[in-house]
């Protein structure tokens, strides 16, 4: 929660860090999902085109959202669906609320929504008296252990089968230390069935809107978006105005990429498009702005709103690898989430640019080429000019500046170093000095490069011997 | 100054002042010279169970050989009747919790992922290909197509409630990346080929 200390990601991956063997797993299963990424997408021939595709069309929607956000609304109106719009995430809230109030009704079934962690929905409702449960298997188990998803499409990659199973036996009366995955889903299977049919309202996300006919798209291997929504009297869908695509036929385009890039499957189990309400029942849509207008007003992030959310960019990240997703304090974590964050709240995200080595296999992944890479190395530019960064590395930046600038400064500064590191390595080589973290320096050389130079360039020797 | 209102001009003042073109998708190919042989492959690769049949009688025995017919069985396709009642489409959806298999008619398949095209017309309810324990769907061989890209263009201007792809039995992976079929929907798809 926002009221909450935020615990910085270099200090939450060292954290993260101190399980070596967790870690180490953590890392493999992750690269396992890229590489099985990979696979898939070798076996599209035009992979490269259909992602070059895919960016042009995204780049269409956000130089001309606006239009086909007004089209979306009146073709969904068209269709008997009732349409909302929300500034921000409080104002995104209490229209949830609203048609609950309306409807009388205590309890909801949610599929994965992203927008509503993002607009910490659950807690709202709570607040409200009103009892939410997350129906796709990994946000219930999340859900069930008060945490929140680590990944934005792997809710509890960070668990391992020992942890879900401690928490379903606390939770579900499941048989202690049983941890076949099998068994587990299965009981999960069973409580959450019971929670589709007796629940009035369900709540989904959307992973495409299309103006062209006012219908959205929600995409789900489990099927528990349908389940919530066809069961349901009332099924609420939240989505940024960002989910936005201009045709129908535009969705051969973004389904034949989501999952492959996701998961490596070559299309979620369910691409379910919603239309029209069935008969007597009800379909609400809430637009969210929530920073996202703002966002677009940026020219060298706007592209982050081309996102899918298919988390390919967190999978391949070896940041986000070794650290895990709630290092990033973030709804949306790893490399796309740490260009998003800082257009949230950039005082509060300010260390999230900075967790990146800036390798750049995130933007090579990305189906919809978005630069994220060079978005990180902007947004650290931006934060350091606003004054966001922590003073000791604005000092330490201030210094080396100084010392760069002026040769004699320099020199001075080489060779006390040099002095220090081997006759008084602690000075240095201490928990104080963040370039020793993990890290053995090498040996102390006896002079430096200019000193060698001075004694044996051709004109040194040549005046030797003289 | 309504939150629409808002929204809608912020964006027009900070969206691009060029509106840039959209693809042409004609580039992308859809090439597949044998589009039966992937479906299968695919299908299998995700867990669904393609089966061969000539006519809606080897569907008929396939399911009596492999399906506990005193359990609910329902379908929406009346050459079926034998097995599966048809009767129950207007009845409310949450009383289909009890199905045991629930065969339905699609559209078309697509080669590339094998999923099935379904809409409301053919479901009977909405819920249904995804409350029943097991799922069974029929399609025309001639009604495989190569891509997504194709499936579109097929799609067209179709009307419909709801529509959705479905591709192999529910799934989850989400308890360390193990993949266990079933998660809410269907424990197993079958897929009938009909020639």
């Amino acid at each position: 929660m926002s009221s909450e200390k935020i615990i910085e990601h270099s200090e939450a991956a060292a954290r993260f860090n101190k399980d070596v063997e967790r870690v180490n797993w953590h890392d493999e299963t992750l690269w396992f999902v890229r590489e099985k990424r990979d696979k898939s997408a070798h076996q599209i021939p035009d992979w490269e085109l259909l992602r070059e595709t895919a960016s042009k069309i995204k780049n269409n929607v956000l130089s001309n959202i606006h239009d086909y956000l007004v089209e979306f609304e009146a073709n969904a109106q068209k269709n008997g669906i009732i349409v909302h719009w929300a500034a921000d995430a409080k104002e995104h809230n209490e229209i949830v609320h609203s048609i609950m109030a309306k409807h009388d009704v205590k309890q909801m079934v949610k599929s994965k929504s992203m927008l509503t962690e993002e607009c910490h929905l659950n807690d709202y409702l709570a607040e409200k008296g009103i009892e939410v449960i997350d129906s796709d298997l990994g946000e219930y188990i999340v859900q069930l252990r008060k945490e929140p998803p680590s990944h934005i499409v792997l809710p509890a990659i960070h668990l391992k089968k020992e942890d879900v199973s401690e928490t379903f036996h606390e939770h579900l009366g499941t048989e202690k230390g049983n941890i076949d995955p099998q068994y587990l889903t299965e009981s999960a299977r069973l409580s959450l069935r019971n929670t589709f049919l007796t629940r009035k309202v369900a709540l989904t996300g959307v992973n495409f809107a299309i103006a062209e006919t006012g219908e959205i798209v929600v995409c789900t291997n489990e099927g528990n978006a349908d389940m919530g929504a066809h069961l349901a009297d009332v099924h609420i869908a939240c989505m940024g105005f960002e989910k936005l695509i201009p045709q129908r036929k535009h969705l051969g385009v973004f389904l034949r990429l989501l999952a492959r890039s996701a998961t490596g499957q070559p299309i979620t189990t369910f691409s379910s498009h919603f239309k029209k309400p069935r008969e007597g029942k009800e379909i609400h849509i809430v637009i969210v702005d929530n920073g996202r207008s703002t966002q677009l007003g940026r020219e060298d992030f706007r592209n982050s709103l081309k996102c899918i959310r298919c988390g390919a960019c967190m999978n391949t990240c070896p940041v986000y690898r070794r650290s895990g997703g709630h290092s990033y304090h973030n709804a949306v974590a790893g490399p796309i989430g740490s260009i998003l964050a800082p257009n949230l709240d950039m005082s509060k995200n300010a260390d999230l640019p900075f967790a990146s080595t800036l390798c750049g296999s995130c933007t090579n992944v990305c189906p919809v080429k978005i630069d994220i890479h060079d978005q990180l190395y902007k947004w650290r530019q931006v934060l350091v000019k606003e004054g966001h960064t922590p003073t000791a590395k604005t000092i330490a930046m201030k210094t080396m500046s100084t010392v760069l600038a002026n040769p004699t400064i320099f020199n001075i500064a080489g060779k006390s170093g040099r002095f220090v590191m081997k006759n008084i390595p602690g000075l240095v080589n201490n928990k104080m000095n963040k370039w020793y973290d993990q890290r053995e320096m090498p040996e102390v050389p006896e002079e430096s490069f200019r000193e060698w130079y001075k004694k044996n360039s051709r004109e040194a020797k040549a005046k030797d011997n003289e | 100054m309504n939150s629409k209102e808002a929204i809608l001009n912020k964006i027009k003042q900070n969206q691009p002042a060029v509106v840039t073109n959209l693809p042409d998708l004609n580039l992308l190919s859809s090439e597949n010279p044998d589009v039966l042989a992937t479906y299968k492959t695919v299908l299998k690769n995700i867990g669904g169970d393609p089966v061969e049949v000539a006519n809606y009688d080897e569907i008929i025995d396939y399911i009596k050989t492999n399906y506990n017919l005193q359990k609910r069985l329902i379908t929406t396709i009346p050459e079926l009747s034998e097995i599966a009642s048809l009767n129950w489409t207007n009845d409310d959806p949450h009383s289909l919790q009890d199905v045991e298999l629930n065969v339905i008619k699609a559209h078309f398949g697509v080669a590339e992922n094998s999923a099935l095209w379904v809409t409301d017309d053919l479901l009977g309810q909405r819920v249904s290909p995804f409350i029943a324990q097991y799922l069974a769907i029929i399609v025309h061989k001639k009604d495989i197509l190569a891509s997504m890209h194709q499936a579109y263009e097929r799609i067209g201007n179709q009307e419909y409630g709801f529509g959705t792809f479905i591709a192999g039995p529910s799934k989850t992976a989400d308890i360390e990346q193990s993949l266990v079929l079933g998660a809410h929907g269907a424990r197993g798809l079958i897929v009938f080929l009909l020639d």
